[in-house]
């Protein structure tokens, strides 16, 4: 006698998207967009083995770095040259950024000069530096002086977003008690506002200095002043033991900025 | 259906948790460890499927030597011991039904895992076990949307989907309210007397050690101190337990002196063999 | 006659302090400026130099819309498969640069090492040299931007793995599921917002950077950017600035609702 079954149930893994086959059709058009970006990119065997071939060439280019004096001094010229910059545009930059953060804090600034501050952050973020640097260069000619105004530009849109986001989560109570003692506008800010967002400020200052440092060096590249010109210079000159030299430089300001930079952070957090 | 031998482990900060303690687990018993904070009893259960790793001693379930173990034999070997644990140690982000059936993981190809792909009788049976947990229709609600008695319920639905021969069981009362211990405490003692498991279970409570227990064993500084049944766990016993007041010359397991016409020379030795 | 108590704000010790750090600040701001050596003139007409330069740029040459279509394509392009790329190879490595996963002090230390040598060079200076291993042209950007980012993913998602919850693991591996498995159902859930979150903060970056590589030679809008600066046709900058514009709007409303969906 055939005994029945019952219907065994079965289980699907609930997803994110709305249903089962918005999943797939989301998947199936990023897979596709993937191949189609790869399909653009003229990726062949070929191409592979004569890139082998030039990387070869180019890691013995490099191999062993120069250190000949001449050189040295260029270099380190060029890294102070980088280190100034980032000190200036860093101190220009978050002191620009104030004003800005506080015209772009939504509790403390009226609504259209909330959108004018936004409107500045974005468009300061949404621009790489070597953008900035390049027109900059064309305005003010080549020099440290485009890459300060460069630097400083990035600075700001970065700083006064993290700082309005630091301002709109303070506790408005401190602010209204402030106020209700008949404290003026800025008053109420120095004594409601400050206090609670000036230990951010200084690590989001140190913060930023590091990220500048960084920037520093290949903003040179676009003629902007710093180690990226020489940078440049010697790639383009083939002379690429000069080019590791340099490299190597810049990753240890990089790698010491970052030292400094977390072990500050962490002393006055 | 477990036996374990001397079981040791030391630390290598020279720490001694485990200084050969020897159980057997047989039948369908359940058998509860108490014991002081830091007397070894979480060591002892982590070293039967060897989360931790014993350094001395064996331990044997049904016949297979599992010290010796490695590799795709211990994993085999774990699968028929169910593990539940004090934290409940449960996918938080993952859906109930996932966590249930992760119990299966041992059986399942490593795809068919990714892929989510257990097979129609394990799926079935979760539904039943989440039913019999009384978690029916949370199949699909997050782990960490669950309360902690219901998390623990999941945990113990995860166990019982392995089809065990024994379940381990570490401190599953500890981060639970009185009611939410005694629901858990309950339906571990159902589940396991309607599928014929034994349990290990370590438990700091001692009244839900002597209420759920046929057999109760106390640790104290890595050793054994007490065997029997929860009859014997009278205010002499806790105090060797607890307190570690001393354990007279001859005590039997129960830690007392066998009485005239009872089998004294056995115990003797136990009790020299416990303070040695 | 008493004297009044005083208060002050901070302690002498911290004003100390504070003046120090103050002059600290003030030196090295002085020095700098003098090591950078400014002209003063070209400082003083820097404000009217750029207003010249914006009012030489607008109107945006609309006519030009059309040729840089197919650049900005390709700009996107390099930006979502050099992230794809890197956040695919950055899962490996961030997973023997992670104290807890790791398998032996060796991989430790070269999974550190892929992470710092990736980080320590910027994006461009390996478009460089992709440039002249693979020819000019997208393939290279593409690299470069990769490369670029396994090691911001991977240590951002080294992080996260270390600080993941082991008994969940454990709990896994007492089923009997093998150590894939137990990363599968173990770790990738505990790890799987921040995996979202810092790819699509990587891919943010990203987008930005593939705008500028072009001025190297490895594809994508910047080529166009290059020219027309250099040919001083500002009209034509403008309008590739303000599809730039677009397309990084675009790209965050994207990656928000993105970490919107993943709790």
């Amino acid at each position: 006698m055939a005994t029945e079954q019952p219907e065994q149930r079965t289980w699907r893994r609930p997803t994110a998207f709305y249903n089962h086959y918005v999943k797939w059709a989301v998947y199936v058009v990023i897979t596709v967009f993937l191949l189609w970006s790869a399909w653009n990119m003229r990726i062949s065997v070929a191409r592979v083995i004569e890139g082998w071939g030039a990387a070869i060439g180019l890691i013995q280019g490099m191999v062993p770095p120069e250190f000949t004096p001449f050189k040295m001094d260029l270099l380190i010229e060029g890294l102070i040259e980088s280190l100034a910059m980032s000190v200036i545009a860093t101190i220009v930059g978050v002191l620009l950024s104030i004003p800005v953060a506080f015209m772009s804090a939504e509790n403390i600034a009226p609504r259209p000069v909330y959108w004018v501050g936004r409107g500045i952050i974005t468009v300061s973020r949404s621009f790489h530096e070597l953008i900035i640097a390049i027109i900059a260069v064309k305005a003010v000619g080549i020099g440290a002086l485009a890459g300060v105004i460069a630097l400083s530009y990035k600075t700001v849109g970065f700083f006064a977003k993290l700082l309005a986001e630091e301002i709109e989560d303070i506790d408005s109570g401190q602010m209204e008690a402030t106020e209700a003692t008949g404290a003026n506008r800025v008053q109420t800010m120095l004594f409601g506002v400050v206090p609670q967002v000036m230990p951010r400020i200084i690590g989001l200052t140190i913060y930023r200095w590091d990220i500048n440092i960084r920037h520093s060096t290949i903003v040179g590249i676009v003629g902007a002043g710093g180690i990226g010109a020489t940078l440049l210079n010697s790639f383009d000159q083939y002379d690429y033991d000069f080019f590791l030299t340099i490299i190597i430089a810049i990753i240890a300001i990089v790698m010491v900025g970052e030292l400094i930079s977390t072990y500050i952070r962490g002393r006055i957090q | 259906m477990l036996s374990v031998t001397d079981l040791q482990k030391t630390y290598p900060s020279g720490d001694e948790a485990l200084k050969g303690v020897s159980l057997d687990v047989t039948g369908s018993e359940t058998v509860a460890m108490i014991g002081p904070s830091g007397a070894g009893k979480s060591t002892f259960i982590r070293c039967v499927n060897r989360l931790t790793e014993p350094t001395g001693g064996s331990v044997e379930l049904d016949g297979l030597e599992i010290t010796g173990l490695s590799g795709k034999e211990l994993r085999n070997a774990r699968r028929d011991m169910g593990m539940i644990f004090q934290e409940y140690n449960l996918i938080e982000r993952l859906t109930v039904m996932e966590n249930v059936l992760s119990g299966r993981l041992g059986y399942v190809s490593t795809w068919d895992a990714f892929r989510r792909k257990f097979a129609g009788d394990d799926i079935e049976r979760a539904y039943e076990v989440l039913e019999r947990v009384g978690l029916g229709g949370h199949e699909n609600n997050r782990a960490d949307e669950l309360s902690g008695g219901q998390r623990q319920r999941v945990g113990i639905a995860r166990a019982i989907l392995q089809r065990p021969k024994i379940l381990l069981v570490d401190e599953p009362t500890s981060s639970l309210d009185p009611e939410s211990s005694r629901a858990v405490m309950d339906l571990l003692t159902e589940i396991a007397a309607e599928d014929d498991i034994p349990v290990l279970i370590n438990i700091h409570e001692v009244d839900l050690a002597e209420e759920y227990a046929g057999r109760i064993v106390g640790l104290r500084d890595g050793q054994k101190v007490f065997e029997g049944g929860p009859d014997d766990l009278d205010e002499t016993a806790r105090g060797q337990i607890y307190r570690g007041e001393e354990i007279p010359e001859g005590a039997g397991p129960t830690g007392k002196v066998a009485e005239a016409g009872t089998p004294g020379e056995s115990s003797q030795e136990e009790g020299q063999i416990r303070r040695g | 006659m008493t004297d009044y108590q005083t208060w002050e704000r901070r302690t002498p010790r911290q004003r100390i302090g504070r003046y120090i750090l103050m002059l600290i600040v003030l030196v090295a701001a002085a020095i700098s400026w003098q090591l950078l050596q400014i002209n003063y003139s070209y400082l003083g007409t820097a404000p009217e130099e750029f207003m010249d330069l914006i009012t030489r740029m607008y109107p945006p040459n609309v006519g030009y819309t059309g040729e840089i279509v197919s650049p900005m394509i390709e700009t996107i392009h390099i930006a979502i498969l050099g992230t794809a790329l890197a956040v695919l190879m950055s899962i490996p490595v961030a997973l023997i640069g992670a104290e807890n996963t790791t398998p032996n002090r060796f991989t430790f230390v070269l999974g550190k090492f892929i992470i710092s040598a990736s980080r320590s060079v910027n994006v461009i200076i390996w478009a460089l040299v992709f440039v002249i291993i693979f020819g000019s042209g997208a393939l290279a950007g593409t690299l470069a931007i990769a490369v670029r980012s396994i090691g911001f993913c991977s240590k951002l998602i080294a992080e996260a793995i270390e600080e993941i919850d082991p008994g969940q693991v454990e709990a896994i591996q007492a089923t009997g599921a093998n150590s894939v498995e137990a990363a599968i159902y173990g770790i990738a859930p505990q790890v799987k917002p921040a995996l979202i979150g810092v790819s699509t903060y990587r891919w943010d970056i990203n987008v930005r950077a593939s705008t500028i590589i072009g001025f190297v030679g490895a594809g994508g809008i910047g080529v166009e950017l290059n020219t027309s600066i250099n040919f001083f046709a500002w009209q034509q900058v403008l309008t590739i600035l303000l599809a730039i514009l677009v397309i990084v709007v675009f790209s965050e409303v994207v990656s928000a609702y993105l970490r919107r969906k993943v709790r």
